[in-house]
């Protein structure tokens, strides 16, 4: 049980609130409304998508207060705690991604992978500020447009209709394209949390004491080049590319991953003294 | 060095495709949006696809079937791929879910952008009043019309939320039969919100009265042309001053110009 504790977790979090988000058009439910774009909490509290706001706003609209301040809730939520956490924790996307990624290591798809070259993990910081410039010159919100987390979720709580394809693409491009091609590479939405969450503080930290080097935190991990420090430095997982989905910490048979807080001051105090040690 | 310069190549390339795809996804004139909603071309920049007006609009009071007691699907809808629209943005088509003008319009105030604007839809007293909505305009057929037969038939006057304002009667003569009245729709165009009731309440195989978006179904005089008995429009040329203005004279005498061959 211990090996799927975190996974569990974010599954119970993502399905429910895609239902308290379905409940509310179906049965009126006060509890979560609305969708990515804007929702509200018991109808009072707004919430708004950042990178959302952010196109609309390169339109030249000047949009309504409760959007605004609905995106500064959300950037400071994923600024001062979550990270990155939207990707693992809400957006319905990465039920449909992580499918395809386990499909890839059950049927050992990983091994054939070719060499993208074209696609670099920065792209999606390309597609981000390419999508505000297309909003600017078009004037609609150009990742709206095409965004299949918003189709998606709009699909769970409006039906899908064709929608549907848009999805199932996702689903074929991560399974037989590239290795968690959509989150890793090209979605512009990760890219903005990636930025707006990079100094927050709920971080995963790594006991290299502990670390008998199985890799298997590697193996799993959407965006393993964050893990550069695994058996080499105790140090916590500081890029925001990090999802903070926690699968790391529940493969890890050593006890060397961990949830924790990030420390500005005592990190590097830690760091000079396990190379002490190692020395 | 090069590497940046294939990005930005790149970049420009993705760019260039994805404009052209969201230019064309902005061309749907044949849609019909919630009350308040701005002129197309600023509601396609200003609707943040939140979906609260069509949550607001499945979930209000009024809507359950009174002999169900079950509650109805909305007018509202979310456009879904596949839809000839922007996804993600409201519509409605009346012959599925006409608008039912609630008077409490629960659509309007929940707009968090401002996409479906509220000072629009309020009157002289600052009370939100549906009847200043103006989602579309119905228009007549008049060859599919059967009360333009002489088949007495009022489906779509009855039907109007505005009864006797928005669609009058216009009594004629029946000279074929020499007999009989006609009594013809006629839609008032300062009052029709663009409901729809009249297009579902239509008897014809194919509605003979349909809405079309405002931009669809009206022509425009111009502003050159004035209307010399009405005071008001009047006022719009009391400062207007007379312009001389000086044309050099055709060389070309009259004879040539109506003799002109044109050419088809």
């Amino acid at each position: 049980m211990k090996n799927i504790k975190y996974l569990l977790l974010r599954r119970t979090t993502q399905i429910g609130l895609m239902f308290l988000y379905f409940a509310a058009n179906a049965y009126g439910w006060n509890i979560l409304s609305g969708t990515f774009g804007t929702s509200y909490i018991f109808g009072v509290i707004p919430l708004a998508d950042p990178y959302t706001t952010v196109q609309v706003l390169a339109t030249g609209f000047v949009l309504g207060a409760d959007v605004l301040l609905g995106a500064a809730i959300i950037t400071l939520f994923y600024f001062v705690i979550g990270g990155r956490a939207f990707c693992a924790w809400v957006c319905p996307i990465n039920m449909v991604t992580d499918l395809a990624n386990w499909l890839r290591r059950r049927f050992n798809l990983d091994k054939e992978e070719v060499n993208y070259r074209f696609l670099r993990r920065s792209a999606r910081y390309w597609i981000m500020a390419v999508g505000i410039i297309v909003s600017a010159l078009i004037g609609v919100a150009a990742f709206e447009a095409v965004s299949p987390i918003t189709i998606m979720q709009r699909g769970i709580v409006f039906g899908f209709g064709m929608g549907a394809s848009v999805v199932l693409a996702i689903f074929l491009f991560d399974l037989f394209g590239v290795k968690n091609g959509w989150c890793g590479y090209v979605c512009p939405l990760g890219a903005a949390y990636s930025i707006i969450g990079s100094q927050s503080l709920v971080r995963v930290k790594h006991d290299h004491e502990a670390c008998t080097n199985c890799m298997d935190c590697k193996v799993v991990c959407p965006e393993n080049h964050v893990l550069h420090m695994v058996n080499k430095e105790s140090v916590s997982v500081t890029d925001g590319e990090c999802t903070n989905c926690g699968r790391c910490v529940d493969v890890c048979n050593d006890n060397a991953l961990e949830f924790g807080i990030r420390l500005f001051t005592k990190e590097r105090k830690t760091e000079s003294k396990d190379e002490a040690l190692v020395k | 060095m090069a590497t940046s310069v294939q990005s930005v190549g790149l970049a420009a390339l993705g760019g260039m495709l994805w404009s052209g795809y969201t230019d064309s996804v902005k061309a749907s004139p044949l849609v019909l949006r919630p009350p308040g909603a701005l002129k197309e071309e600023d509601f396609l920049a200003a609707c943040i696809k939140c979906g609260l007006c069509a949550e607001a609009c499945v979930n209000r009071d009024t809507n359950v079937d009174k002999e169900t007691g079950k509650q109805r699907a909305g007018t509202l809808q979310m456009a879904k791929g596949g839809d000839p629209l922007l996804i993600g943005t409201p519509f409605f088509i009346p012959t599925e879910v006409p608008c039912y003008m609630c008077e409490d319009i629960p659509c309007v105030p929940v707009c968090p952008s401002g996409a479906l604007d509220m000072p629009s839809l309020l009157n002289e007293k600052e009370e939100l009043d549906i009847n200043k909505a103006s989602m579309g305009l119905a228009v007549v057929h008049k060859e599919s019309c059967i009360a333009f037969w002489g088949i007495q038939c009022d489906a779509c006057y009855r039907a109007c939320p505005l009864l006797d304002v928005a669609i009058t009667l216009e009594y004629q003569k029946n000279d074929r039969t020499g007999k009989h009245a006609y009594l013809l729709p006629v839609v008032q165009d300062d009052a029709c919100t663009g409901c729809g009731l009249c297009e579902q309440a239509c008897v014809t195989e194919e509605p003979a009265i349909f809405v079309l978006p405002n931009d669809v179904a009206k022509g425009k005089a111009g502003d050159h042309y004035v209307k010399g008995w009405d005071t008001k429009d009047q006022e719009r040329v009391k400062d207007a001053k007379g312009q001389e203005t000086t044309t050099d004279l055709s060389k070309k005498d009259a004879g040539d110009y109506l003799n002109m061959e044109v050419e088809y």
